[in-house]
């Protein structure tokens, strides 16, 4: 009698397990708008089939969601697919059988999949180097220039041309301080925009073996004379008040928003927030560049994140998330997160599809990123890929604040940030030999 | 504990062996496994959640891993000598002693003025004290962040009518305002937990003690100085052993949300690089060989305390 019951209740679970749709975690970092973003890929996916089920889950911001996914991992409980930002690239692509590449997913999964669908840029800095791409690019955004019109017009300036060299940019400085601006200039992100976005832009090696693409024996090189011209001319602009220090990371956008600040190099993905909360005129351009460095300008590089999907799933389950990412992929679906939350459209198909809907010409300015992006990359500019990065920009804060205060020159700051760095780029690569 | 004694002497007999014999001082077990089952959960506490991590970190100091955990390998000293050959690793020593003996001394002081104020006011007295123990439910988190809003330079209320006195405030570039920011925020989330054990060990103080003294004539500043402040030491003993691992275990998350140990490394303490390089950058090893210095840092300073110290504070 027993058995019998036992062998029903079996047999009416494994109806309903039939039935259910097999669920799939997808661990993220997106809040705010963003979240709503998420959520509501996620439920188009799951309206438009009935066999699976795509479940987002916000996990705290970029480095605590993937710290919470590799604790997960190492407790046999991480989620299928996991948000990682672009810093933890290197971590993901050397970690041993953690992740399965998203190439392999594909194949397997009998999805329609183009790697050279994607922009260039984009889709190199997730590639391995054996041209097996590893992760799904999802969100992207890259460094621009943004500037407060309405401050231009009182110093006299034009505001409907940007100033698009350094030197262009020191003069309209000067202008705007004249004018009795506080703060003429600043820049968030120093490490992203001020020495990686600056080297690819100017063709210049920022680490060596192609910025880390070449293997894991790669190091720092952004010491070298025009990083240290760079860092001088920004020292100086900061001696005569025409450069700002306002924080690590993101925070000096307060600064712009609140229009203490006039010009600012931001991330192009901050452009709708500025959007809703400046209460003067802005308008995005492309970075400044110095105009007699040959091969300058080439193309920015991008920040934002990936998605990996982990390694040690049922066979199913990859089923599952090579249909989500073919999805995820479509054109449509590209261009419509592109208009939406003003990332990068990662594919030239939605990257086209936009601009015939006339959405640039709507919104001027946000095609800016796009045109820094899609250009041919080359062996210098298409990405950085190093280990114990998240220390290495920490690095670079602390030693170019010490440039701000006057306590090191530029060349010092940059070459004890490169000499520390270094070794901890050692240290990475005897962890991950 | 006597309700097992090995002999069975009556009650009388047993307590006059144990004064006069040196032998029969201690009680004895018949059951050996007995107070080991007592004491068990007390142990397992203490097992898994001191022991048992603590373990941990000293084997992967020893340690060099990938962040997945799939290539350990032993290294030795490794992550030690690395330390030991990082400058900025040894400068952070100096901070955290600057800072946890700021931390600490203005903990307590103000914590200790405030608590002689409130046992001197007689209307309003639990008003008072409510608002003062407020602090203590604030997270580090958002006590970092408060702090960080009014002292912001671009958007502090703070930092804006220094900027009106005259007194540039400046903690992204100057190390001195930033170690003054994290202090403040750090004290103030501190200040209720120390103000409520002095107010309770003012309250301790017997009234007719004061009460002579004041009749003979000893004004408050010397009533408090010879009579409350000596009374008070135990408790202070106590809240500075309290008030300096706080300082030295729990503040990374003020100076994480406030200044990430900026600008350069001056904020930059011990724990807050633990916390950032296990946490954040997910370098286990050196992490791992960085708390178990600090381990031993505080391993020593308590048994400083306790052998030193103590020895001067009368209970």
């Amino acid at each position: 009698m027993k058995l019998r019951l036992a062998t029903a209740a079996m047999a009416a679970l494994l109806t309903v397990s039939a039935q259910a749709a097999t669920e799939i975690q997808w661990w993220h970092s997106m809040d705010g708008a963003l979240n709503d973003w998420v959520n509501d890929l996620a439920k188009d996916f799951n309206a438009s089939q009935s066999e699976f089920k795509v479940i987002p889950t916000y996990k705290g911001e970029y480095d605590q969601s993937m710290a919470a996914g590799i604790a997960a991992y190492r407790a046999n409980n991480a989620p299928d697919i996991l948000q990682v930002f672009e810093v933890g690239t290197a971590t993901m692509m050397y970690s041993k059988g953690a992740v399965k590449p998203v190439a392999e997913v594909m194949k397997e999964g009998g999805a329609k999949f183009d790697p050279k669908a994607y922009i260039p840029a984009v889709s190199g800095y997730y590639t391995a180097p054996n041209g097996q791409m590893m992760s799904l690019p999802f969100n992207s955004s890259t460094t621009v220039f943004y500037y407060n019109k309405d401050a231009f017009k009182a110093a006299g300036l034009n505001p409907d041309k940007a100033p698009t060299t350094w030197p262009e940019v020191v003069s309209a400085a000067a202008k705007l301080k004249i004018a009795g601006s506080t703060c003429p200039f600043t820049t968030s992100w120093m490490t992203w925009a001020q020495l990686e976005s600056f080297s690819t832009w100017h063709n210049t090696s920022y680490a060596s073996k192609f910025n880390g693409f070449g293997g894991l024996d790669a190091r720092l090189e952004f010491n070298s004379p025009l990083h240290v011209r760079h860092f001088e001319n920004l020292a100086n602009m900061a001696k005569q008040g025409l450069f700002v220090y306002k924080g690590r990371a993101s925070k000096s956008q307060a600064s712009f928003m609140s229009g203490e600040c006039a010009m600012f190099v931001g991330s192009s993905g901050s452009y709708a927030g500025i959007k809703r909360d400046a209460k003067f005129q802005f308008a995005e351009s492309t970075l400044p560049y110095y105009p007699d460095v040959p091969g300058a300008p080439q193309n920015t590089i991008i920040g934002g994140a990936s998605l990996w999907v982990m390694a040690g799933k049922p066979t199913d389950h990859y089923k599952g998330v090579a249909k989500f990412f073919e999805y995820l992929s479509s054109p449509q679906v590209q261009a419509a997160s592109h208009q939406r939350t003003g990332y990068l459209p990662i594919t030239m198909a939605a990257f086209e599809l936009t601009e015939k809907s006339g959405f640039y010409k709507k919104n001027p300015g946000t095609d800016v990123a796009v045109n820094q992006m899609i250009r041919k990359t080359t062996d210098k500019s298409r990405g950085v890929r190093l280990g114990n990065f998240v220390q290495i920009r920490q690095i670079v804060d602390e030693e170019t604040e010490q440039i701000w205060i006057g306590k090191k020159t530029a060349k010092e700051a940059l070459d004890t940030a490169v000499q520390r760095g270094n070794e901890l780029l050692a240290k990475f690569q005897a962890a991950n030999k | 504990m006597l309700a097992f004694p090995s002999t069975r002497l009556s009650h009388d007999k047993r307590v006059a062996s144990f004064r006069w014999s040196r032998m029969e001082k201690r009680v004895f077990f018949r059951a050996t496994w007995l107070p080991w089952v007592l004491l068990a959960p007390q142990l397992l506490i203490v097992a898994v959640f001191f022991f048992w991590p603590a373990g941990q970190a000293l084997v992967q100091s020893l340690q060099q891993q990938d962040a997945f955990g799939s290539s350990v390998s032993w290294v030795g000293l490794d992550n030690f000598r690395a330390l030991w050959n990082d400058s900025t690793y040894l400068a952070s020593f100096q901070t955290t002693v600057v800072f946890s003996t700021l931390v600490a001394v203005l903990g307590l002081g103000c914590a200790l003025l405030l608590a002689v104020f409130a046992d001197r006011v007689v209307k309003g007295a639990t008003l008072y004290k409510t608002i003062l123990i407020l602090p203590y439910a604030v997270a580090p988190v958002v006590s970092g962040l408060l702090w960080s809003f009014m002292f912001s330079t671009s958007i502090g209320v703070i930092s804006w009518a220094l900027h009106r006195l005259g007194f540039d405030w400046n903690h992204l570039l100057n190390g001195d305002h930033a170690m003054a920011l994290v202090v403040m925020a750090s004290v103030w989330k501190q200040i209720s937990y120390n103000f409520l054990f002095f107010l309770a060990g003012l309250n301790a103080i017997p009234k007719s003690l004061i009460e002579a003294a004041a009749m003979d004539g000893a004004h408050p500043w010397r009533r408090f100085w010879t009579i409350q402040l000596p009374l008070l030491a135990p408790t202070t003993f106590f809240l500075l052993v309290i008030n300096m691992v706080y300082a030295f275990f729990d503040t990374f998350a003020i100076i994480d949300s406030t200044t990430q140990g900026g600008p350069g490394k001056a904020t930059s303490t011990l724990v807050y690089r633990v916390y950032f390089d296990g946490f954040r950058a997910m370098d286990y090893g050196g992490s791992a060989a960085q708390s178990v210095i600090l381990m031993v840092i505080v391993i020593a300073l308590t048994v400083v305390q306790f052998r030193y110290i103590e020895k001067k504070v009368h209970y």
